[in-house]
């Protein structure tokens, strides 16, 4: 259910930066979205389209780029897909190095 | 931000954070708690975990030491905010109208209509959901997320995302481990695993056990 509030921010900023570059037409927006976030694209898309019905984003399309979790080690810098320790050197100091993404890549209009 | 202009065509790279917005707001919501003096708490946890009860417990028991306001958060009814308001503290209700979690701007408008100026503690109590309130900062101190003995000991791996967030966990219902599989010990260390900070209590907001050493936390904190 978050997936609609962040649609809606995410045709707030849209809005925001079309009014300052005169854009009359959005066609495309390219999303990037971490794991973590646990958005469901199909969520996503229902809501957009929802929510862009009667605004300068109707009919555009929605590309979801989806980036995995995946965590890395401080002490060997190895890349891994788990939590709990390192698979490489056994170590506990570990963070989360992908996957926290939710952002407004680009979006295209005229 | 770049723009390149092709003859018809605009492209934009925004780069900008979803969740901007929202955190611009609990911003401005912190910096308004912050010069009230007030110790913002935001209560998560799936439905029925008990948050309700044990907030009423809390502020039973800080009668006398702290001045506590409440904002409530539920879909729907006004049902957690009588049973507050019963205790002779400022409450707002607010209904999200099927929306799954609280945001900074509807608790920013809650704040306008609060006595700020008579309060120590502001509990919001989350609308009931160990996911997505995880997500949304509302200028809170920090969150507490609560979750009770019958919903199992396998919670923090699998919604880790507020069990990172939270400063405190608030293991509810003990009174009734005995009748679950419940194993207390392995849910504390994952839960540490999960964050290594978290303070971690136990208690039953039914038969007030365990009660005490949190509430002596939180007036610890307040100083």
């Amino acid at each position: 259910m978050h997936e609609l509030s962040l649609i809606q921010e995410l045709l707030q900023m849209i809005m925001e930066s079309a009014r300052i570059h005169n854009i009359r037409r959005v066609h495309h927006v390219r999303l990037v979205v971490g794991e973590w976030y646990g958005a469901l694209p199909c969520a996503l898309r229902f809501a957009f389209e929802a929510l862009t019905r009667h605004t300068i984003c109707c009919g555009a399309v929605l590309e979801i780029a989806s980036l995995p979790i995946r965590y890395k080690c401080r002490e060997c810098e190895g890349e891994f897909e788990f939590m709990d320790n390192c698979p490489i050197c056994a170590s506990r100091d570990i963070y989360i190095s992908q996957g926290r993404e939710l952002y407004i890549d680009y979006y295209e209009g005229e | 931000m770049k723009v390149n202009k092709g003859e018809y065509e605009l492209k934009v790279i925004l780069a900008g954070d979803l969740l901007q917005v929202n955190n611009n707001q609990a911003e401005d919501n912190s910096s308004i708690l912050k010069a009230h003096k007030i110790l913002g708490i935001n209560i998560i946890g799936s439905p029925g975990a008990g948050k309700t009860l044990l907030l009423e417990r809390t502020i039973e028991r800080l009668k006398g030491d702290a001045k506590v306001g409440v904002i409530e958060g539920d879909i729907a009814t006004a049902r957690d905010a009588m049973r507050i308001g019963a205790h002779g503290v400022p409450v707002i209700q607010l209904n999200t109208e099927g929306m799954c979690h609280l945001d900074a701007r509807i608790v920013g408008r809650a704040l306008s209509e609060m006595p700020l100026s008579d309060i120590d503690i502001l509990f919001i109590e989350n609308v009931g959901n160990l996911v997505c309130p995880a997500l949304f900062h509302l200028g809170e101190d920090f969150k507490v997320a609560v979750f009770s003995v019958t919903e199992g000991s396998d919670k923090p791996h699998k919604y880790p995302q507020i069990f990172r967030e939270a400063r405190v966990v608030l293991i509810n219902k003990v009174d009734l481990i005995d009748y679950t599989d419940f194993d207390l010990n392995a849910c504390k260390s994952e839960l540490l695993e999960i964050n290594s900070s978290l303070n971690i209590f136990t208690l039953s907001a039914k038969t007030g056990e365990g009660i005490n050493p949190w509430v002596e936390w939180l007036k610890g904190i307040m100083g």
